[in-house]
């Protein structure tokens, strides 16, 4: 597809002088009386064929022109699984979801609950599968995050029947007698629905200085080196996708949000203090050295509990205060 | 196919003799069917700041799965506020008691305990008795969890529940046996 659609820019780039030209009236004889050589080579075919008729038909009709290869005739479906439609209401699997609903647009209404029912049979065994097709096929109205659909880019982090986790990596349960509720991250200003502002979220990433801060340079010019045993500390820190289930999780977070830095950017500021090439461990620790940024955790563990990707932000956290303690 | 086609097209316009010289390139690479307003940089944020006075909380306490990570955690708030409150309240009560004629030595609230009827002292020993071990046994996981052991999931949840059942159990021995 990519390449097709550069093939079309690269052709219509012709028409695109013209009208620089023509616009600016600079160099117009030239550009009109350029010679047709200028074209892009890979346009010589198509340009040398031009009174060919054929050369006109679309595309799509010179791939029906190749003889079909007898060797790669499709497998009868006699000879196949077949993956049937489940027949409508006789094996229904029904379940309610119970969905969060706020629109901007009406702001002085009250956030409500809005229910919606799948067939389980037809839908795909995620929970954003269950969105996804609620989204296209009910009611388009419906807004959250997604992405990846894998768990790798945290985008559709919600609260789901009570525990924060990755909708892309949430199964429905099949038990269709229990109602699943979702809500977007819990205690987070909402923007619309599921989606919640993370800008305070961003801005607490962003003041750990999570990147390599260093100025002596490697002895040899070359990468900054580390041992297996220093690389190994990285572990459990490096994989975080700041998706923030774990932040939103925590009851702290929830009453001290604008100062606590809650556990998943606490995670990443000790990815960068236990870092063996980061020069600036004690500026990183002095900066968390105050009654709020760090010491807000309680240990109440909620985080790790709820983390999708398996991390340990309550770890973390604990080596952070036992490095500062101990040093 | 839809690309296909703005391929075609592409090549057709540009082998097709030129009949007027103005045409945008991006006209036939793209053309949008929903029209949106174009709202300025100021205006925007003008927009965005509006919208977000009126941005609601989610939920959270009362949505959120009850777990015995949180629970336990909050239990042993309101149980250190009760037993240090407690406490508080009984050595102040016990400083200002000369000088405002109370008796509250040893031997005096002995004797008004003893005239309780037996339901008062079972419940009183219970109150003292499950704040006191709970807090005393989730302490030592915090103690613990300060020196950086015991974070596994698996190994929270068990002390967690460990630690609630031997405070049931130690709370009803020392009300009842002790």
């Amino acid at each position: 597809m990519a390449t097709t659609r550069a093939f079309a820019r690269l052709a219509t780039r012709r028409i695109g002088t013209d009208t620089f030209c023509s616009s600016t009236r600079l160099n117009c004889s030239y550009t009109n009386t350029r010679p047709a050589a200028v074209q892009p080579a890979i346009f010589a075919r198509g340009l040398a064929s031009v009174t060919d008729s054929a050369a006109r038909e679309p595309i799509s009709k010179v791939g029906e022109k190749i003889v079909p290869d007898p060797a790669r005739k499709p497998i009868p479906e006699s000879k196949t699984s077949t993956v049937k439609e489940p027949e409508p209401g006789k094996d229904a699997k029904i379940k309610t979801f119970h969905i969060y609903r706020w629109n901007p647009d009406e702001p002085t209404s009250k956030p409500k609950m809005q229910t919606y029912t799948l067939d389980l049979n037809k839908t795909g065994p995620m929970m954003l599968d269950a969105l996804i097709r609620i989204k296209n096929e009910i009611d388009p109205t419906l807004t959250f995050r997604r992405s990846c659909r894998e768990g790798i880019c945290g985008s559709c982090a919600m609260n789901i029947d009570g525990v924060n986790t990755l909708a892309c990596l949430c199964r429905i349960p099949t038990d269709t007698a229990k109602e699943s509720r979702i809500y977007p991250l819990p205690h987070m200003y909402i923007v619309k629905d599921l989606v919640p502002d993370m800008t305070l979220f961003y801005k607490q990433y962003r003041s750990v200085k999570p990147y390599l801060q260093r100025d002596t340079p490697s002895p040899d010019g070359r990468e900054y080196r580390q041992s297996k045993a220093e690389r190994r500390k990285l572990d459990g820190l490096y994989e975080c996708i700041l998706c923030a289930c774990c932040s939103t999780s925590c009851p702290s977070y929830w009453w001290n949000q604008e100062e606590y830095l809650g556990p998943a950017i606490l995670l990443q500021s000790y990815r960068w203090i236990a870092d063996s090439r980061d020069e600036k461990t004690a500026e990183r620790q002095d900066a968390l050295n105050n009654s709020m940024s760090l010491y807000r955790c309680h240990t109440i563990l909620n985080c790790s509990r709820t983390c999708p990707k398996g991390l340990n932000p309550a770890l973390a956290i604990a080596e952070i205060k036992k490095s500062m303690a101990f040093t | 196919m839809a690309s296909q086609r703005i391929f075609q097209l592409g090549l057709r316009r540009a082998m097709a003799p030129r009949l007027t010289k103005l045409q945008p390139a991006g006209r036939m690479i793209q053309r949008r069917l929903a029209a949106t307003e174009h709202v300025g940089q100021s205006e925007g944020q003008e927009i965005l700041a509006k919208q977000r006075l009126q941005r609601p909380v989610s939920p959270h306490l009362s949505i959120y799965r009850p777990q015995i990570t949180w629970y336990a955690s909050s239990l042993h708030r309101i149980t250190g506020v009760v037993l240090s409150g407690g406490l508080y309240l009984f050595g102040i009560a016990y400083l200002a008691a000369p000088t405002l004629g109370w008796h509250l030595e040893t031997p005096s609230l002995v004797g008004a305990v003893a005239a309780w009827p037996v339901w008062a002292k079972v419940s009183a020993k219970l109150f003292v008795a499950f704040p006191f071990f709970f807090h005393s046994l989730n302490g030592i996981r915090h103690l613990t969890w300060d020196l950086g052991w015991g974070f596994k999931n698996k190994t929270v949840i068990q002390t967690g529940w460990a630690a609630v059942g031997l405070t049931v159990a130690s709370a009803l021995y020392y009300t009842f046996l002790a």
